[in-house]
């Protein structure tokens, strides 16, 4: 008989962060840890599905592990649907089904600087990266988001590593915002390091841009809608560097830039 | 409660099997589950050639359900053949490969790949995918293109069971039923996704870029439940029933009207390890409606008189 790694845990707490407008929060979830046997990576996801979901909503929500210790796990949603605003109506106490941990992961370099670069909630696997990290000088973020900063695990981060952000509080902000990350991606080329970036689909267009363009090593995280977070029912796929589509659950949620096609 | 089955002659532990396309090549889910607990497996659709299948965005969640319009994206027969069979424990698992092609003689090609294949153990040919421009729905709602497909298939399977699924998305199941047998399958499975479409006001797009899409889940059980008792009725080879089902007791309920096997689809997304605990508990739910075995159940609907 095989393990299985889809289990019912308890929620171990619930907190919006900051002071996000109601229907738009940003929530932290803390969750038992799953006892997964063989442990997990930074960079991967997982699928959960509240235990107490009618059929109502069928799919579990896939998100990124932000991080994890032997007790409990975190991950970070904002409320932008239907799943997410249920899911904010979690409790302590409260069984969630949870399957993973899920898909590829993003690579921890040692003695190489290594930028980390957050759009909005693509902040999430960065908690868990500085974390788990043995070298926390040689990594810097850069963080680019819309809500102020306290809505986010941002002080986590500041305490521990370089940062900079910047806010969008304007149209005209996302040029500051693409060229910063131009810079930057040019200068850890220089620097031999390695580029990490999760965040929404344009955000991570820019950092590929960059990447491609000057030849630096790159990660990027994607996120797409799935129904079953496995591989099975090619929902979120994704082209490849070749034009064939391919699932970002199991080839990803990391890819190297050079492995993907976001232009299409 | 023996929950042996024998579907076309096809000797199955249990009448559960897992859908097409909802359970990858089996693979993904050993994580999960024991596969070899499972009464099979159907494969996700194979063509003879690889195909990418339709642009993004292919899935929306809807009440109950959710549309899908993939397009049968899969890396052809040979690759399934040569990559993920092997890995299969296909010995003590009936591995049931999902067909799909554009014509007649091309789904006979496609048996004729398959025919020779110790680790397949039968065949379920796609008459009736809602999401391809080609082929699929097309033969689905043409009985006559029912019986040539279901003939060209059966010609070139060799000894293996031909289970050809049907389409709900048409007048008569019971007409398309009968094609199938007239056709010389061995069996059929129903139903395949309902043909549906979700838009968005905000955007004022489509949900799927396919623009029409196919709905499955809880929300479909109701009208799979009564084709599948219109087609037991229609036809004297088993049927295996399909549609909704996210508990041991749905399972029964198709069971109830006649199905000899049951498949689960879009349940697995539910959790993944739905269709084992189906397997797990159907023998329980079944000593609670005091069935006395499977054949007793089996078809035992009262109607009123």
């Amino acid at each position: 008989m095989s393990a299985n790694n889809c289990r019912a845990v308890k929620v171990v707490d619930i907190t919006p962060l900051g002071h996000s407008s109601p229907g738009e929060e940003i929530v932290e979830l803390k969750l038992e840890y799953p006892g997964w046997e063989s442990g997990w990576r930074v960079g991967q996801f997982v699928m959960i599905r509240p235990v107490s979901w009618p059929l109502d909503l069928i799919w579990g929500r896939p998100f990124s592990i932000s991080n994890a210790d032997d007790t409990t796990l975190t991950i970070l949603f904002q409320v932008v649907g239907r799943g997410t605003k249920r899911l904010m109506e979690l409790t302590k106490g409260d069984s969630v089904n949870i399957w993973g941990p899920l898909g590829s992961f993003f690579s921890k370099p040692k003695d190489r600087p290594v930028l980390m670069l957050a759009g909005g909630m693509g902040i999430a696997p960065f908690c868990g990266y500085v974390d788990s990290h043995e070298q926390p000088e040689n990594l810097k973020l850069f963080f680019a988001h819309r809500p102020p900063l306290e809505n986010y695990p941002y002080k986590t981060l500041s305490d521990k590593v370089e940062v900079e952000d910047i806010q969008e509080n304007k149209p005209e902000d996302i040029q500051t915002i693409i060229a910063r990350v131009e810079a930057l991606v040019k200068e850890y080329g220089e620097k031999k390091g390695l580029v990490t970036a999760c965040g929404p689909t344009p955000f991570l267009r820019t950092v590929q841009r960059a990447a491609l363009k000057y030849g630096v090593d790159a990660e990027l995280s994607l996120e797409n809608r799935m129904a079953c977070g496995v591989g099975a029912c090619l929902g979120c796929v994704c082209k490849d560097s070749e034009g064939h589509h391919t699932q970002v659950c199991t080839s990803g949620p990391v890819f190297k830039a050079t492995a993907i096609d976001l232009e299409g | 409660m023996d929950m042996s089955v024998d579907f076309a002659g096809l000797k199955l532990k249990n009448p559960i099997l897992t859908a097409s396309g909802t359970f990858g090549s089996g693979l993904e889910f050993k994580r999960f589950g024991d596969l070899e607990s499972l009464g099979g497996i159907v494969v996700k659709g194979l063509s003879l050639k690889p195909r990418e299948g339709n642009p993004m965005p292919r899935i929306a969640e809807t009440p109950c359900g959710m549309l899908n319009a993939i397009g049968i994206q899969n890396p052809g027969v040979e690759d399934f053949l040569t990559k993920k069979l092997p890995k299969l424990p296909w010995k003590k698992l009936p591995v049931l490969v999902n067909l799909y092609a554009t014509d007649a003689q091309e789904f006979g090609e496609l048996a004729a790949v398959l025919a020779g294949e110790e680790g397949v153990a039968a065949l379920e040919v796609n008459v009736s995918c809602p999401n391809v421009k080609e082929g699929g729905i097309a033969f689905g709602q043409d009985p006559s293109q029912i019986t040539k497909v279901a003939e060209a298939v059966k010609k070139n399977a060799g000894n293996k069971p031909v289970i050809i699924k049907l389409s709900p998305n048409v007048t008569d199941i019971a007409t398309c039923a009968r094609a199938a047998e007239d056709g010389g399958a061995d069996g059929i499975s129903l139903i395949n996704t309902l043909s549906g479409m979700a838009v968005d006001i905000e955007r004022r797009t489509p949900r799927l870029a396919n623009v029409i899409g196919g709905l499955s889940g809880p929300a479909v059980k109701p009208v799979a439940l009564r084709c599948v008792y219109q087609a037991v009725n229609a036809v004297k080879i088993p049927v295996m029933g399909l549609g909704g089902i996210t508990t041991a007791e749905d399972a029964a309920e198709f069971l109830l009207v006649g199905a000899t096997a049951v498949q689960i689809g879009t349940a697995n997304f539910l959790r993944p390890d739905t269709a084992f605990k189906i397997a797990e508990e159907l023998p329980k739910v079944l000593a609670r409606v005091n069935a006395k075995s499977l054949d007793e159940f089996r078809g035992s609907l009262k109607l009123p008189k």
